[in-house]
């Protein structure tokens, strides 16, 4: 007994030095096994964001001929879900049909003559700029071109915007 | 072999005291301390891991076949509408069960010292059976679940810096797909479960070393050694009694109203209105009148972090195991209900007006509809905090739970209207227009 309580204490100061020592070895497995599952979690889970895009069919869409499309009208493009909005000068302006407040689906109300979102009930107006709150900012739009009378649509990427501009729009 | 062979007792018995020590202060038996709300909450949790397992045979968890195969467990399967029925009750109750429960810990001082982690750990509780209902409302994939998830995971975009990563990894994508019903199906019958038992074995261990539930402070030493009696009978017969009361109610319910299911999802149309879940319309009520940058982060953020601070507030706690601390107590604890409310009704019918009347879109929505109403919340709480204490001589431990109550009555006056009172693109409406539509 006594010889265990006065032995060298250099001894046992190396003993708590080596627990010590492998105690933080250990910590820093458990870290790092942490840490690689969590990493391969993340890029398991990363790496299925394109998913959902096979969903979509194709991004050019075809709306049809320019002559379809009257001044002041409103024309839902159900294959591409967004709306073709035709201006008074006879310019168009594609509009996606996602409510920027919380992405509800927006239907046109032909006797409002707005978009009215189901939702939180924001409204638009027929180029899409909000008339009431809890919309943050336009509809957003896609990129419109006319070829040879022909209007197509890309669809791959909404475009944000802020205000509403001539850019926005195509005419023939 | 008799069932009821001392044996036998003894084994069973003996499992039963792995939860629970051998014997409790009589005190704490007493209905009225704990009303059995966390017996309760433990007992619904039950039922769902129970009927859980049993959907799970005849799910289905992909966009193609996870509405028809709710359809055909509902119409085909024996006893297959019940048992969805009991999981959709059970789930809901829980949500108001656990909510009670939080506010019975609150108005009987047992979130102080000596039980603060279990108020963290109940927390976290609250958290994981809320995101375990809205995981669950997905999987049928009716217009329902698509709406309501689409509304949700587009609120987390609103999140500053990490938010539209967040929404991405949720979605497992940009847009709602199959990549979202396998995550919220994970989410669902793995992740959260899995989490919630461990979790509510660390909770019910904690209260066994906190020396069960909270008892009135004695005022003499020799006090300590109250009554204590044995768990068996004592206890385990009113666990029984409240909780086969509670399986009881729960399965009539399930006979009577049948879980809510739409047509099959379709993204091209919004249901009108559009709601979120019950328990996350005091949220869309909130929506419809500040910056969802304020809805979805700020106030969220500030009220989870309050929460969490709260048992670290020196004396935030009532003295223990008296309703409302005192007589004092209860009165304000009245009025503070009666008049949150009432106020509440009158900034949303004001303010309701305003938004309808040309106010329409102001360039600096961020601060009339943001920075400003947040500054006047915490400045009347401020407020209200020191007229408690300063004028009307409340305790702190007063004057917090009846800033836990205003809270709580604001966000169930906004649930309620959320819920009944709003109609098509969120109008007020009255309810029986409404049931007209
Ligand atoms: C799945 C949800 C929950 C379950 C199953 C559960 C279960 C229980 C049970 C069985 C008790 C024993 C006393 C009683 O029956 O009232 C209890 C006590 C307690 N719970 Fe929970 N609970 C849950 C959620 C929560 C939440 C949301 C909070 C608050 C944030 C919370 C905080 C506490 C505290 C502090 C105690 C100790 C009370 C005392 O000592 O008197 N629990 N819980
Ligand atoms: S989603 Fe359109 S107003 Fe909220």
């Amino acid at each position: 007994m006594n010889s265990m309580n006065c032995s060298d204490m250099t001894g046992n100061e190396t003993k708590i030095d080596r627990r010590r020592f492998l105690n933080r070895c250990w910590t820093l497995f458990g870290i790092a096994a942490v840490a690689e599952f969590g990493w391969l979690g993340l890029s398991f889970m990363n790496s299925r964001r394109e998913r959902n895009r096979a969903f979509k069919t194709e991004s050019i869409i075809t709306a049809g001929p320019v002559e379809w499309f009257t001044p002041e009208t409103v024309t839902a493009i159900p294959n591409g879900q967004f709306y073709l909005a035709c201006l008074a000068d006879g310019s168009l302006l594609a509009l996606s049909r996602t409510c920027t407040h919380l992405g509800c689906s927006v239907p046109w109300d032909e006797e409002k003559r707005q978009f009215v979102c189901p939702c939180h009930g924001s409204t638009f107006n027929l180029i899409g700029e909000v008339l009431t709150a809890p919309a943050p900012r336009p509809l957003d739009t896609y990129p419109v071109r006319i070829e040879n009378g022909i209007v197509k649509v890309n669809i791959s990427t909404p475009q944000k915007r802020e205000r509403f501009d001539k850019g926005q729009t195509a005419r023939l | 072999m008799i069932p009821s062979s001392p044996k036998n007792r003894r084994f069973f018995t003996g499992f039963l005291l792995h939860l629970h020590p051998r014997t409790v202060p009589s005190e704490t038996l007493r209905y009225s301390l704990s009303w059995g709300l966390g017996g309760m909450a433990a007992l619904l949790v039950s039922l769902l891991f129970l009927t859980g397992t049993l959907l799970l045979l005849t799910y289905q968890p992909s966009t193609d076949s996870a509405y028809a195969s709710i359809l055909i467990l509902i119409r085909e399967v024996r006893f297959g509408l019940w048992v969805r029925n009991i999981h959709h009750w059970s789930a809901n109750l829980l949500v108001i069960v656990a909510v009670l429960h939080l506010l019975r810990v609150v108005l009987t001082g047992a979130f102080g010292p000596g039980r603060r982690l279990n108020w963290i750990i109940g927390l976290f509780l609250l958290f994981l059976l809320l995101s375990a209902n809205f995981t669950g409302y997905l999987l049928p994939w009716d217009q329902l679940a698509y709406w309501a998830v689409t509304i949700c995971t587009s609120m987390l975009g609103y999140i500053p810096i990490g938010g539209l990563w967040l929404q991405e990894l949720f979605r497992g994508g940009a847009e709602i797909g199959p990549a979202t019903l396998a995550n919220f199906y994970v989410l669902h019958v793995v992740f959260i479960p899995g989490t919630l038992f461990i979790l509510m074995l660390w909770h019910f261990w904690l209260i066994r070393l906190a020396g069960g539930l909270v008892q009135v402070e004695k005022n003499s030493p020799e006090d300590v050694s109250v009554l204590r009696v044995p768990t068996v009978p004592n206890l385990i017969v009113r666990e029984a009694a409240v909780g086969l009361a509670l399986m009881a109610i729960v399965l009539v319910i399930s006979i009577v109203w049948n879980a809510p299911l739409l047509e099959q999802a379709n993204s091209g149309m919004s249901p009108n209105p559009a709601k979120a879940p019950w328990y996350f319309l005091g949220f869309q009520e909130l929506l419809l009148h500040l910056h969802p940058v304020f809805v979805v982060f700020v106030w969220p953020l500030l009220g989870i972090a309050a929460l969490f601070y709260l048992p670290f507030w020196h004396d935030s706690s009532l003295p223990t195991g008296v309703w409302f601390g005192s007589d004092p107590g209860r009165k304000l604890v009245a009025w503070t209900a009666a008049v949150g409310a009432l106020a509440t009704l009158v900034i949303i019918l004001i303010d309701n007006l305003l938004l309808h009347s040309g106010e329409a879109v102001a360039v600096n929505i961020l601060i009339t509809r943001g920075l400003l109403p947040t500054v006047l919340l915490i400045a009347l709480l401020v407020g209200f905090y020191f007229l408690l204490v300063t004028k009307l001589k409340h305790t702190r431990a007063e004057a917090v739970m009846a800033g836990l109550v205003l809270m709580l009555v604001a966000l169930t006056v906004c649930t309620i209207i959320g819920v009944w009172f709003r109609g098509p693109e969120m109008r007020l409406v009255w309810p029986w227009v409404q049931q007209s539509l």
